[in-house]
Order: structure tokens, then sequence, then C-alpha cells
């Protein structure tokens, strides 16, 4: 069973959650920019949350199925069409081996297909590091007339995909409901919890993190956003030695343009770090354009996971809804 | 126990922040930590980041609070026994200086007034220990670079250092392990390969590991190049 890229956008990677446990030796965590679209679509497909799956970034991506197929999409802004039909986002449906499935991304576009993409596993992982050139598909982004191996779908999947060809349906009347989805906006305020650069900013520095926006620089990437608008002062400079960052976490570079770190991030920085967008917001930011804009605003740690918490808690009702979904069909049909 | 702190790091990590010891970094405290921590196989703990003066703790909200997993660090600490790291030989690491290898290495030497073999000589003299490892997959940051060659970094950094490149930015000395950009002083280039994602050891150097660098010949780069 395979795919293959009949277009292939402006950057599109294989993708899974990514390798946090070889961080000590400099590895990128990398894997997927919004993990909760990753993760949701993958349930959508009975594929377990670390499922490797495509990211496509901007732009039009078109894939080719060799095989028939259960496929999920997810993420901000996307519309896609299977053979001409338009297919809705956040809901399983099926293709025919033959088929063209074209997605056009507003920002960054999570596919599952049931089985996951079947790259080999380096590091613990299969998502794409683009930096050191390893994981995914080759260790770069796919280009056109890229053939990917599907592996085999798990038992949930192949119930899902029966089930919907028993009802004579294209797509699944149901999906992601807007309370499991993050509340994506092209304007959003993240949380953050205080880093220690924040204090060291001069006042009027400070006011403009809490309550200006910054605006998306075109210079953004899957290793960090740049941050336009202010050009924020410290009051002294601040000695730093490199140590360990992580996503999401806002450091003040000396010409005073903040960067947010994202997926592909280095393990370590040496620059103040003003403080870290909290994981339960991260989506939000994960899916802004150049040119959108974001604001911050501080929480504290037991709020951020009491939302983490909340969030895996759904995440995990979803999954378990889907599988008696799947189980009383099974019931039914008997 | 051990002076130190503990801050958050955003809500799914934190790190641990020990002041110098007698003006030295306490990288014995934080390697035995590491060490230790690695072996307890806590659960919630994700990913470990030991740098220079911290050590920096990924876990996961879900399997321990934040004050649980401080008592736990506090707890490890009161009874950690802080070793020196193994007296073990330096790590040798052939490199073949100048020409397209290093094509900073004249620069270098003039900025210090001295020939390019003598920057040779002072690199290659020069026993390293790797303070930490970050930046890149493997890339490891040496201490014990000869003051007389601490350059600063180049005004406008490389878009594509190639692998292997051997350079000196400010008090540092390093080694690119894959290509990348980068503002270093490119002085020479090992056929060694610092990173390999599929070698059992994937990083050819841990922190602690004390480095030696051996000069060796264009002709001997290309026989002992090693696969990335």
């Amino acid at each position: 069973m395979t795919i293959t890229v009949r277009q292939a956008g402006i950057q599109t990677t294989v993708q899974d959650l990514g390798r946090p446990g070889w961080q000590h030796v400099g590895v990128p965590v990398g894997g997927a920019m919004d993990q909760v679209a990753h993760r949701i679509a993958n349930l959508l497909v009975g594929n377990p949350d670390d499922a490797a799956g495509l990211e496509c970034t901007l732009g039009g991506v078109a894939l080719q199925f060799m095989a028939p197929a259960l496929v999920a999409f997810a993420g901000r802004d996307v519309t896609a069409s299977l053979d001409g039909v338009a297919i809705p986002a956040w809901q399983p449906f099926r293709v025919e081996g033959g088929a063209l499935l074209v997605v056009h991304t507003g920002c960054r576009t999570c596919i599952a297909i049931a089985g996951g993409i079947d790259v080999p596993t380096v590091l613990d992982a299969r998502g794409t590091s683009l930096r050191a050139g390893f994981g995914g598909f080759h260790g770069r982004a796919l280009r056109r007339d890229d053939i990917l191996p599907l592996g085999a779908p798990s038992s949930l999947g192949k119930r899902m995909f029966s089930r919907l060809v028993a009802q004579g349906r294209m797509i699944a009347d149901w999906g992601a409901g807007p309370g499991l989805r993050p509340s994506y906006a092209m304007c959003p305020t993240v949380r953050i919890i205080e880093g220690p650069a924040l204090r060291g900013l001069t006042d009027a520095s400070r006011e403009r993190v809490l309550h200006g926006s910054f605006r998306i620089a075109p210079e953004s990437d899957r290793m960090g956003f740049r941050l336009q608008g202010h050009t924020l002062e410290l009051t002294a400079p601040l000695e730093m030695l490199s140590a360990g960052v992580t996503i999401g976490t806002i450091q003040l570079p000396p010409g005073g343009t903040p960067i947010v770190l994202m997926a592909d991030r280095q393990t370590t920085g040496g620059y103040p770090r003003l403080g870290e967008v909290i994981a339960y917001d991260l989506p939000l930011l994960a899916q802004l354009r150049p040119g959108d804009e974001v604001r911050f605003e501080l929480v504290a740690l037991d709020v951020a996971h009491t939302l983490y918490r909340q969030r895996e808690h759904d995440i995990a009702r979803a999954r378990h809804a889907v599988q008696l979904r799947c189980a009383a069909t099974d019931r039914d049909a008997r | 126990m051990l002076p130190h702190t503990v801050i958050p790091l955003g809500d799914r990590a934190l790190t641990i922040d020990f002041p110098e010891l007698d003006g030295r970094a306490p990288r014995d405290v934080i390697r035995s930590l590491d060490a230790r921590l690695l072996a307890s196989a806590h659960p919630a703990i994700t990913g470990r980041v030991p740098g220079i003066g911290t050590l920096t703790l990924h876990y996961e909200p879900l399997l321990t609070s934040y004050e649980a997993l401080v008592r736990f660090i506090h707890g490890t600490l009161a009874s950690l026994v802080v070793t020196p790291a193994a007296a073990t030989d330096p790590v040798r690491i052939p490199v073949c200086y100048g020409g397209e290898c290093g094509p900073d290495l004249d620069e270098v030497a003039a900025a210090h007034r001295i020939t390019a073999a003598d920057v040779i000589a002072m690199h290659a003299a020069g026993i390293y220990t790797v303070a930490m490892i970050g930046f890149l997959p493997g890339f490891p940051y040496l201490e014990g670079l000869d003051a007389a060659l601490h350059t600063p970094r180049r005004a406008s950094p490389r878009t594509a250092v190639p692998a292997g490149s051997v350079g000196i930015g400010g008090g540092s000395t390093g080694i690119y392990p894959c290509t990348s950009p980068g503002g270093w002083h490119l002085i020479g280039r090992t056929p060694r390969a610092l990173f390999a994602p599929t070698r059992q050891q994937p990083a050819l150097l841990q922190p602690g590991d004390r480095v030696q660098f051996v000069p060796i010949t264009p002709e001997q780069l290309r026989q002992q190049m090693e696969p990335q």
C-alpha cells in the first residue's frame, strides 16, 4: 500500500510526536507543530497518537492513493477535495484506489492515514529532522513523485473502513466536534508561564509583552517564529550560559526582536528567556501564518496544568467514544 | 544539600540551576545528578538536557505534579554522591587543518599575529573537556581553548558550514556534526562522524569527555572519512 505525491506543496514532511528522549545529545524534539490536530486526525482513523502522518505547510498538496484507505485531516482553514468532491476536515473518509486527494492548507494541516506512514523508526520516532537530515522520508521534505509506504491499519481502523463501506458512505457522519478542536484565531491570546528575563525588561517593554500584539515575521519556520512590532529592551544586559529550552520558549536575542521557539528548536539556547507558551495554547500559535498577530497573557503553572489535564481527558474520552461507536456497529452487524 | 534553585521552564519542563563552586561550573554535580535521574527511570521524566551550570528536565504533567517532581529532585540531591568523571584517555579527533577544510585558519592566525602553523600547534596541543552538547545533534562545546586563540565569532555567519568542520567561537572550540549555518571561524575538518543516528551510541562525545585533536593530511582525511 502506497501513496504517490503528485504535488508536494511548500513544505510537506512526515511527522509524529517527536523524539523528546534524545535531547541530552542535542537532538531536536521535532514532531508535528500542532500536536492536537495530529493526534485527533490519528484517532479519527483508528491510529495510535504517535502514528506518522503528513504535515503540510501553506498551499496545495496532491496525493494519489494506490489502494483504498481511511483518511482524516485536521488544521486551521483547510479545504480539500477527493476527485473533485469537497471533503470536510475533522471527519474520517475513505478513498478508493487511484483516487486523488487535493488539500489546500491555510497554515499547517495534519493528514492521517489508517496504518500511518511506514517509514523507518530512527531514534525512537518516525518524524523528519530537517536540519540534521534524518527520520521521516529520507530525512527531507517531500517532493513530487515520492512514493510513501503505508502501514497496516489497526483492527479499529479496519472496522471503521468496513462500516463506511456497509453504510455506502464516503464520508463518516461523525467527527471531532468543535469542543475538541483548538479554538484557532488570526490574533489569538496565548498564555505564558513567566520566565526569568520578563522582570529584567524595562517597564515599557514589559507592558508591550503583556498588553501589546506581535506580528509573525515572514522569516518564521518550524524552528521558531520571529515576532515583529515591538523592539524590547532589558534594563541591564543579562549574562546567560547556554541552557535547556523548550517548545514555546520566548527568547530575546540582542537585537530586541523576540523569537518563540517551535517544534524543530535547538535543545539549548543562550538568550534571555521571557517565558514559555503553555502546552494548551501551542496549537493556536503553531497555526499562525506570517502576518498574523499574537498576544500574550501570564498564567499560573497550576492553571496551565489543569488545562493540560482537561485536554488529555477530553482526547482520551473521544478515543473511547470512537471505540464504543465501532463496537456498537459490530454488535449491530451480528 | 548542594545549593541549587529550581524554576519552571513552561508547564512541561524545569531547570535546576547550580551556582558556581569556587568560580567553576559544577560540572561533576550536574553529571552525577543526571546519571542518578537516568538510573531512577522516573516515569514522568521524558527528556534531560545537561547545560553549563544547569540541568533541564522535561516531564509529563499527567504523571507528576511540579511540586512532586521538585520534591523528588530534592530527595535525589540530598543523597547524591558526586563523583569526578572517570579518568579515561582523551578521545582523539583527527583534523585536517587549513586549506579548503579550514578556510578561516589564516584569518585566525592574522588576528593573533601568529602563523597558521602556530594556530595548528596550539589547537592540537590542548586537552579539551566537553562542557555540554547542544545547538545541533552531537555538537560538543569544548572548554580548554588556549586563551591566545580566543576569537570573536564571524561578523556574518555562513549559511552552510560543512559537516565535520572544526571551529573557534569566542573562548570555545567545537565541531559541526552536520551541515548547518554557523558563525564560528573554521580552522579544519575531521573525518569522524560526530553524530550518526543509526549508530548504537549516536553521539561520539558525552558531557565530561576529554578530547584531543590530532593533525592529519588531506589524503588521510579522504581515507578516514566516516559515513554520517
